[in-house]
């Protein structure tokens, strides 16, 4: 029975292998960045960077066709760019980088449909933007591993100046140079990390399995490392789960994956100890805390 | 003959009394056909009468074609507008009205029979049997027909369905932009005559002066379509019993397959647009295995990533690239309608033939 349900699927195809595997890496490299994405209020960031991504990977694929290669480094150009730009201005001007970024966003955005459709070509972009974890294939599982695992390295270099950020972005602003170096590099890690999760779940998707886990491992502990544990653990649960209802049920891969993340958000919303609805408005609990 | 010629003295009378008569003779009218398959036949019965557009030209495709304000023009200064009908432009009606179309509309699909989208509902392992059983009756359209009415009303839970049980899979095709009938029927030779009898009596209706010579590059030109299922036809005869399945992509050659008595067979439903699910590609690569397929075919407008994956797994080839929905460009293999079901056909042949 338990055979059945929950490992025959795996033992018996490969692409369902694959699959877990990509998510995996996904899990891994991209939700820490969630984790500190939402600890800096910078939920919102992921959502605009996948938008400042896309066209990069869409003037890669009009260049090169479906090409693994051409689509991440156009992704990973294009998302960088906006990234730099945005912080330069935040960090130059009066501007505040919410207000920045949204605008390079949208200005990449716009940049790479007029790029797609002056090349008169309609072929389906849409495959391009929403990939399908179903067909990982060798090269991009080499990827979606390597940008973990760099995902992970270079967060464990600036883990220290990114809790302090989080903490008090002005006091490290103020005895340290690193602020700016540390906020751009993290910026790249988001880009980098989106890029991989297209290759999966598609640009939007990603976004997805990056804050959802984030934000719902939120609602059971305070502290920077429970975070990111229960965060990519949450975040490998809900491919797992998600993989198997589109194989049991016939759902298509992604949106199953990113449901059941958001549901487990949504448990931990209500349920959670720390801030959840329940817990919240017990007064008692409150006035004790 | 009667009526002909009667609706083509209406329809002169109206036009002198709207225009000069110079103007219309030499003026070509303005024919907007939505994509390059349907523009190739309409290119052909017109000829140098018609000044046509196509909306999405080589390589493209209309499921998720996005009109642009060229397109709109295009279509708001049409004479004609031909389109395939059966909801495969899902985005036509906006740019119609948007546009505010108000010339001749000839849908190229009218009076086909249509195949009903339940009927192949389950692109999957299942579908195989329900091919077969279909094949037998084929001959007899109207046999064809009435069997797909029974089936698709009460019948049908009745025998297909015990085998479906585990099937839950019904919903996830509420999503596509296909209506109730698919649209691909550009597939088969036979209803392409239908296009091109539509496509002329539109552009004759639109243009009476040019009539007689629609009529005749039509009369040509269903010659070449008559010649081109029968080439076909012999081409699939040939093929093995046990050696007439074939895996791509979309679920788009119903048509193809029933003319042809062929099972096709693909991970993707009706639409490019819809995804996959991991149920999908199980049965298809369980099916796969049991059937011992050896090669999969690639669209040209389809990604092709799902499908090699699953070539991968179950150790099949990549048979050669297949153009169900769009022409090629100019030099490339499919650049008329012709020529792309003859490549379609030597390419499917070619395999399963081997």
């Amino acid at each position: 029975m338990i055979w059945e349900l929950f490992l025959e699927p795996f033992a018996q195809f490969g692409f369902m292998r694959r699959a877990m595997l990509g998510c995996v890496a996904i899990a891994v490299g991209a939700t820490p960045v969630g984790v500190f994405l939402m600890l800096r209020r910078m939920s919102l960031t992921g959502d605009a960077m996948a938008h400042a991504i896309l066209p990069g990977a869409a003037v890669g694929f009009l260049i090169s066709g479906l090409s693994l290669g051409a689509m991440t480094i156009g992704g990973l150009v294009a998302g960088m760019l906006v990234a730099l730009a945005s912080g330069f201005v935040s960090r130059m001007t009066a501007l505040k980088e919410d207000a920045s970024l949204a605008a390079f966003y949208l200005i990449s955005l716009a940049l790479g449909v007029l790029i797609v459709s002056t090349r008169g070509s309609n072929v389906d972009l849409m495959h391009v933007l929403f990939g399908t974890v179903l067909a990982l294939d060798n090269a991009a599982l080499i990827l979606l591993c390597s940008i973990a695992s760099l995902s992970i390295l270079v967060l464990a270099i600036l883990f220290r100046p990114l809790v302090l950020e989080c903490a008090d972005p002005q006091f490290l602003r103020s005895v340290s140079r690193l602020s700016a170096v540390t906020h751009l590099t993290f910026l790249c890690l988001v880009v980098a990390n989106l890029v991989a999760g297209f290759h999966a779940l598609g640009t939007l998707m990603a976004v997805g399995i990056m804050i959802l886990p984030a934000a719902g491992a939120r609602f059971w502990t305070d502290s920077i490392g429970g975070l990111l544990t229960l965060a990519m653990g949450i975040a490998i649960l809900s491919s797992f789960s998600g993989l198997l209802l589109s194989y049991h049920y016939s759902l298509p891969s992604g949106p199953a994956i990113i449901l059941v993340a958001g549901i487990l958000y949504a448990i931990s919303l209500i349920i959670g100890p720390v801030g959840g609805l329940i817990a919240q408005n017990r007064p008692r609990k409150r006035t004790a805390s | 003959m009667i009526s002909r010629r009667l609706l083509l003295t209406t329809a002169l009378v109206a036009a002198s009394a709207t225009l000069p008569a110079s103007v219309q003779a030499d003026e070509p009218i303005k024919v907007v056909a939505t994509f390059s398959i349907l523009g190739d036949m309409v290119g052909v019965i017109g000829g140098d009468a018609i000044e046509l557009t196509t909306l999405v030209g080589p390589q493209g495709d209309a499921h998720v074609y996005s009109p642009t304000p060229q397109a709109a023009a295009a279509v708001s200064d049409a004479d004609v507008l031909v389109i395939n009908g059966l909801e495969f432009e899902g985005w036509l009606e906006r740019l119609m009205e948007a546009a505010s179309f108000d010339g001749k509309l000839v849908v190229a699909t009218d009076g086909i029979e249509a195949i009903a989208y339940d009927d192949h509902d389950d692109h999957d392992a299942h579908g195989h049997d329900d091919h077969a059983e279909h094949k037998h009756d084929d001959h007899g359209h109207e046999d064809h027909a009435e069997h797909k009415h029974d089936e698709h009303g009460h019948d049908d839970h009745a025998h297909g369905e015990e085998k479906h049980d585990d099937h839950a899979g019904h919903d996830d095709h509420a999503g596509h932009n296909h209506g109730a009938f698919d649209p691909h029927a550009w597939l088969s030779p036979t209803l392409a005559m239908t296009y091109v009898d539509n496509i002329a009596a539109g552009l004759a209706h639109a243009a009476p002066e040019g009539a007689s010579a629609f009529y005749e590059n039509r009369a040509a030109y269903s010659a070449e379509l008559e010649t081109l299922n029968a080439d076909i036809t012999a081409m699939m005869a040939a093929l093995p019993e046990d050696r007439r399945t074939v895996v791509t992509s979309h679920d788009a050659f119903q048509y193809f397959a029933r003319d042809y008595g062929l099972t096709f067979m693909a991970p993707q439903g009706l639409s490019t647009e819809s995804e996959a699910s991991a149920k999908d590609v199980a049965e298809l690569i369980e099916f796969m295995r049991a059937e011992g397929i050896s090669a999969v075919f690639v669209e040209n407008i389809a990604d092709g990533r799902l499908l090699e994956q699953i070539a991968t797994e179950t150790g099949a080839g990549i048979g050669g690239t297949l153009f169900p929905g769009a022409l090629s460009k100019e030099d490339g293999p499919a650049a008329t309608y012709l020529d792309l079901m003859r490549h379609n056909a030597a390419t499917i042949a070619g395999v399963l033939g081997s």
